[in-house]
Formats: structure tokens, sequence, C-alpha cells
């Protein structure tokens, strides 16, 4: 078992360094893309799939993050040429570290205000949990865009630092992964599962079910906020308009389609839901079939690309894993 | 008295569920709550685990005063139950399921969980050992590695059981326990919670509608009828009572 | 009435239900009696198609193999399923008028019948069922399947979690719907009662009858008192 755990993470790293190495500039860009969605989808997973909490909070955290990185990023010069609309706060301009600490600080600053909503959020039953996240989303992009001093409001940053490679993504994703199932294989990892199967009977086995809520939360928007601040670095342009309802709906996507509770899952679906979405480009574009040119179709490949999702869903109920890792798989054959 | 419940009265908006109730049950005993549908039997449970918080009156377990305390805090003071219709975690295996029992008993923190640092293999070992332990008493050992919904029936309420006394419970409080099992599942049963009751030092209180079972198990009951009690003593009187037969068993012999 | 030719139900590639033969005639009260995972609900829920089943089921002369659910509930075949399953958030006249989803011309006679049937369910009619006692649930579960006016009413362990008493009046009842015309289908944990009171019974063992013949010579025999009546 733990060979086989251990074979795994070594092909992975290889992987990562082998792709940083040798592949296409385009090819990267795309596995950078799905390292940092399986990131965010991981995170998100935790808190939905394993913990049953039905959340739409993704988006809110990693918009956080990526400002919390950028403006610790961003030299202080240039963030006085960038401020058209008015001057950077003092706080604002002071804020300068390397990338790792700015990443770390972006998770903190996620994980505190996850802290903060889970206080009315989880003292009460009932599914508060969606609606108050999806509020949080809204807000944090409306502060985002009438916080000049902080943000650069609607005109977002620029210039931000492209730290970020495949070594970040892809390292931070496997680290992610990790952390994700040594989470779920642990009494707390149990507990999140107990609370989502039935909570009154998890309280009946002595788990305060709000403190077992409120980790998974937190931890959930310490990723997304990593998550964010990789985004923001590889990006090296941000702006409130980035981070809408969509970027979480495309998580939701992912974790649904790999399997709630599934971290295993999770990759699978992030691989190809950002994979897929890219091979089938070829869609939009003029098309000779049998010689009948078919002329240019933007959005074909996402009607396309929703058909097969729907197919997929028809024929794995409970997504490609269900709740299942990849290691229970091998445990059940042995 | 391991638990006493002084002058309870509990209201549901206007309706009184429970009347100005008072009994006690004394270590070692295993104790019964009898009484028709509605008769405020799992309310009482509730008002135990904290589930519910009482109107009026006292709940005191070994003394201590328990109201106020959250469930999950009633739990670690040593109170354990099990619920009338069954509820397993169903998507977690057998094990997981009475592992989840031991939660307040694995001492490591979120972190060292998550960096997998030495406290967290040295319980994670010890306490599958105890789980594993606790399902061999059950006789369903065999069934570790099973997702806990599909045993049979009389299956999951052994794992319900098991689950409850991974807690390192004190006082277990069933709530009919042999609901939806035939004689001979249930004289199986009432072997298994007599062995644990000894081997564990338990108190137990029960809500149960099978007669037999109960005069064959239970030391004490109390006969409630609409929140009141109509009768306290030996199960083997309870059934010629006069007030007992009219509110609670009724002429018929068919149960 | 009801005719069962070598009825199969699998779970996957569990089977529940392995090959059983049975038949309910007109006017009788049958009990199939059996330990849990025995195959009892299995078998109700084929009866009605509500799961998938392979085998011959013909009930009043028709082969019910293309019927769906409801269409079965409309040709009279009712169930009152394992743990009562009334709609708890409707008052108790709305899960009467649940019951007469497809007979609703009768709705009113039918309604004035139950609750003369049981007295005790309309003095609540307007409570929420989710308030009403186990007893009172009961009743009213009947009472709702009732309310299609079946030929055949099938009962999924309704003595299940109810006081002794109540017990005896929920099998009172179904004597007397008998009496009124009605087949009855009892499957049962609560073996005594359920023998006591049906003309004849079948016994399901892991997915297999095991023994069937009339109830009372059932009641006296040794294998049954053993294992299902508790010695």
């Amino acid at each position: 078992m733990k060979a086989i755990k251990l074979s795994f993470l070594a092909v992975a790293i290889v992987f990562v360094w082998f792709a940083q190495n040798h592949f296409d500039p385009y090819a990267v860009s795309i596995l950078n893309n799905i390292a940092i969605f399986a990131i965010l989808a991981l995170s998100y997973n935790l808190i939905n799939g394993v913990a049953g909490q039905f959340s739409l909070e993704p988006n809110g955290f990693v918009a956080i993050g990526a400002y919390v990185t950028a403006l610790f990023l961003i030299p202080a010069e240039t963030k006085l040429d960038m401020f058209a609309l008015e001057d950077p706060t003092p706080f604002v301009l002071a804020m300068h570290t390397s990338f790792l600490p700015a990443l770390i600080m972006s998770g903190v600053v996620a994980s505190v205000l996850a802290f903060i909503l889970s206080i009315p959020v989880f003292r009460v039953r009932g599914d508060y949990l969606a609606i108050v996240t999806l509020g949080f989303g809204f807000i944090i992009r409306i502060f985002a865009m009438n916080q000049p001093t902080m943000t650069n409001g609607a005109l977002g940053l620029n210039d931000i630092p492209d730290n970020a490679n495949l070594y970040w993504t892809g390292f931070t994703m496997i680290v992610t992964f990790v952390i994700m199932l040594n989470i779920i294989y642990s009494k707390y990892g149990r507990a999140m599962k107990a609370v989502r199967d039935d909570e009154d009977a998890a309280t009946a086995m002595g788990i305060n079910t709000f403190w077992i809520k409120t980790y998974a939360f937190m931890t959930s928007a310490f990723f997304e906020g990593v998550g964010g601040g990789l985004m923001a670095s590889l990006l090296t342009t941000i702006a409130p308009d980035q981070f809408t309802f969509l970027l979480t709906f495309q998580l939701l996507i992912i974790i649904v389609l790999g399997g709630l509770g599934s971290m295993s899952g999770t990759i699978l679906g992030a691989i190809l839901v950002m994979g897929g979405t890219e091979w089938l480009r070829f869609l939009d574009q003029n098309m000779d079939i049998f010689g009948y040119n078919t002329g240019a179709h933007p959005g074909l490949r996402m009607v396309v690309f929703s058909i097969l999702l729907v197919i997929l869903m028809l024929f794995a109920r409970r997504g490609l894993f269900g709740n299942k890792e990849l290691t229970d798989i091998f445990r059940r054959n042995k | 008295m391991v638990l006493e419940l002084q002058n309870i009265t509990m209201q549901f908006g206007g309706v009184v569920a429970i009347d100005n109730l008072s009994f006690g049950v004394e270590a070692g005993q295993i104790y019964g709550l009898i009484g028709p549908n509605g008769a405020g039997k799992t309310t009482l449970f509730n008002i135990v685990t904290g589930n519910y918080i009482q109107t009026k009156g006292k709940v005191k377990f070994n003394h201590e005063e328990l109201s106020g305390l959250k469930p999950n805090m009633i739990v670690q003071r040593g109170i354990a139950r099990t619920f009338q219709n069954i509820r397993l975690f169903k998507s977690m295996s057998v094990l997981d399921n009475v592992l989840i029992g031991f939660h307040n008993q694995a001492n490591y923190t979120y972190f060292e969980s998550i960096l997998r640092l030495p406290r967290y293999f040295l319980y994670e070992k010890k306490l599958k050992n105890d789980a594993m332990e606790i399902l061999e008493r059950f006789g369903i050992a065999k069934y570790a590695n099973t997702n806990a919904s599909s045993l049979s029936y009389g299956n999951q309420r052994k794992v319900e059981i098991a689950r409850a006394l991974a807690t390192n419970p004190k006082l277990l409080l069933l709530d009919e326990p042999a609901a939806g099992m035939n004689p001979n599942e249930t004289e199986d049963l009432s072997q298994i919670i007599k062995n644990i009751k000894d081997e564990y030092g338990l108190t137990i209180l029960l809500i149960e509608h099978d007669m037999k079972f109960v005069n064959n198990m239970c030391d004490k009951v109390l006969v409630l009828d609409y929140g009141e009690e109509i009768f306290e003593g030996k199960p083997s009187e309870a059934i010629v009572d006069e007030k007992v037969v009219a509110a609670y068993l009724g002429d018929f012999k068919h149960a | 009435m009801l005719k069962v030719k070598n009825l199969e139900v699998y779970y996957g590639v569990i089977a529940a239900v392995r090959g059983i033969d049975f038949e309910v005639k007109e006017g009788e009260i049958i009990s199939l009696i059996g330990a849990n995972g025995a195959g009892k609900t299995s078998t109700l829920g084929a009866l009605l198609n509500s799961i998938k089943r392979k085998g011959e089921i013909v009930f009043g002369g028709y082969d019910t193999k293309n019927h769906k659910t409801h269409t079965l509930v409309q040709k009279g075949l009712a169930l009152v399923p394992e743990g009562r399953r009334v709609f708890i958030n409707l008052s108790v006249e709305e899960n009467l008028r649940m019951g007469a989803f497809n007979n609703d011309e009768n709705y009113e006679h039918l309604k004035d019948e139950m609750y003369k049937l049981f007295p005790r369910i309309e003095e609540k009619k307007a409570q929420m069922a989710g308030t009403l006692s186990g007893g009172e649930q009961q009743m009213l579960a009947i009472a709702r399947a009732l309310m299609s006016e079946p030929k055949l009413l099938m009962l999924d362990e309704p003595s299940l979690g109810l006081a002794p008493k109540i017990v005896g009046e929920v099998f009172e009842t179904i004597t007397r719907l008998r009496d009124e015309g009605i087949t009855i289908l009892l499957v049962e944990q609560n073996a005594y009662a359920a023998l006591n009171i049906s003309d004849r019974a079948y016994v399901l063992e892991n997915g297999q009858i095991a023994m069937s013949g009339d109830a009372k010579e059932l009641i006296g025999d040794d294998t049954i008192r053993q294992k299902y009546l508790g010695g």
C-alpha cells in the first residue's frame, strides 16, 4: 500500500519536473491551469463533498488570495505608478515579501475570514452556508471595485511579478492533495463525513460539530486563498471581474464530475474539465468536413463539452469516483 | 443514583409533553421506560442527552447537573445513546462508524493529522484495535470493511450499539433496540446487552414495546402515559397493574 | 386474485428473493413472515413493480409485467409501507386526499368512511400528520391506502414500534377490513400476531419459501415456534 502511494507521488513529481523543462509553453500553460483549478477544487471538495456543507464560496476566497499575493509581490514604486484612481494607502504600499510568504498570507487571510463567517453560519442548522457564501462572493467583488486605495478599483492590478511556474502550481497541487487525504483519513476527516451523513448522530458520538465544520471551511478557504495567489502571479494581472460566480460554478462541475468527497476524482475532474475545454477548441474554428467548410462557430465547443458532461454524468451518477479514493480501489482488489 | 431526574416538565408550544416527572436510575440497573406511543419517552431521552432543554426541572448524572450542557459535552461526561430508527453513518464502513465513537479518545490535533506526526499513528493504531475488539464482541468483526448501510437490519442495530459503546459511556440509552426484530434476533440481542453491561460496568435506560424483552431484561420499569408516571416498579408487577393494562397493554395478547 | 410464479429480485449481484411462488385468494388474509433480510419487503416492492424483478405476477387476471407502479395502484393494489411514511408536513385530511389521488369522485364519501373506521384521526384531521403519535400515524397510513379503494391491501410491518395495545387495535382493524371484503397481504416480524389473524402464511428464509400452509397449523409447528415465535 505504502509503496503504491509513494510511487504515485514520485511519478507526479517527476512529471512536473519533466513538463516544466521539456513541454512547449502552450502545454505548460494548460498544465498550470489544470493544477490551479485542481488546488481550488480539492479544497472546495473538502467543505462541499467531505463535510457535506453546501457552500458557494470559492470565488470570494480566490479573489482575496489573488489580491493579497499581488499586493505583497508588486514593488512599492510600481504600485505608485499603477494606482491611477487614488493613491494606495501607506499600509498597502509597505506590503512586500517574497512569493512563498505572500502565498501563505493569502491562505491565512482567507482562512481567518472563513472563521468569522463560520461563527454565525455554523451555530445554526440548515443551508445558510450557501446563501451566506454566495453573498460573501458578491461583497468581496464589490469591495474590490470600490476600494481604489487598496485594490485600484475596477482597473485591477497589473504587472504582478510572474514568480509562478509549473513547479509552484504542480507542487502546491501535490501538497494540497496529500494534505486533503491526510485529513480525510484522520479522526477529523471521519468526523466531517459523519456530519455529512447525519449531524445528530455525529453529535451523539460526542463530536463538536461546530468545530468540525469550521475546520473544514477554514482549510478550504486557506487553499483557495493560496490557489488565488498562484493564479495572480501566473496571470500577472487581476481584476474584480475575474472572480464572479462563474468561477465557483466551474469548480462545482469539477467536483461533481470527479465525485463529491473524492480527492482523486477531483484531480481527474480538473484534468477533464480544464483539459477538455482546451482540447475541444478546434470546434470553434473553421473546419473542413469532407470538403464542406463549416465556418467558425465560437461557443460550439462549450455546447459539445456540456453534452459530453451530461453523458458522463448519466453513466456515473455519483461522479467518476463516487466518494472513493484511488487507494480505496487498490485496497478492494487486494 | 447514576441518573436522577427531578421534576422534569417539557412543553412544546402549549402542549405539555412531560409533566413534573421525577425518577432515578441506580448504578448497574437496566431500567425500562414504557408507555403508549406519544407518551413522552423519546422526549425524555432527548432531554437527558441535551437535544431538548426541559422547561422545568433538573437532570443529574453522577450528582452533577447536566442542564445547559451541549449534547456532545454530555456524551463526553459518559452518556451514550442509540436511535429509534437506526442512524448509522451510511456512506462509511462499519469500522469507521465505530471509530467515530472513539473521536474524543483520539488524542491528536488537526495539525498532527495533516503532518502525520507520531501521535497520529499511535492513536489510530490503538483505536483501530479497540474498535475491532468491540466488533468482535458483537460478532460482526467480519463486516469491519463493509459499508454500514449494506448490513442486515439486526446487524445494523449491533453496529449502532457498538458505536455508542466506543464513546466509553457509563450510562447507555437504548431507544427501542428490539424494534423490527423477530423473537430469535431479540433473544440474541438481549444476551449481548446483558454481556456488555457486565463487562463495561454499564447502567442502561431503555425504551421498548416488546414486553417479553422488557420483562426479561429490566430490573425496574417506569410506565408513562401522556407525560405522567402511572407506574414504577418491577416489570412483572407492571403487566398485571390495572392502569398499565388499560393505558398501554390492552386486553390483546398479540405482542 | 394474486398469483406469483418464480419471483426473483436482485440488488446488483445480491439476490434478495430467489424464485418464490405464492398465491393470495379473494377474501383471505395471507402473511409473509421471516427474519430481517429474508426478502419480505423486496417481495412487496416487486409486486408493485417499484423495484426490478423477474418472474410472473398475475393480479386480478392481468400480467402486471408492463405496468408502472401508479397504474397498479389504480388497478387495485395498495401498500401501507414499513415505517408508515405518512406525509408529515401535510394535514391528516390532506394525507387522505393524496390517497384518493386517482379516485377524486369518491373522496368525500370515502373520507367519511375512514373517519368512521378510525374516529381517532377524525379528531385530529386538521393537524399535521407529523404531530400524530405512532399509532395514529399507522391508522392514517392504512386509511390513506384505503382511499384508493384497493382490492388487495398490502401492509409492511404494521406493528413496528407500536405499543402492545395499539398493535392489538391495528390487527383488529385488519380483520375487520377483511370482513368488509378487502383481501390482505401482511408482512410481519411479529409472527405470532400475524399468524393469529391469518388464513394462510408463507415463511421466507434467505429469499426462498421455507414453509407454507394453514396459519393455525403453522402456529403449532415446532420449527416455527422455535424460529419465529421464541420458543
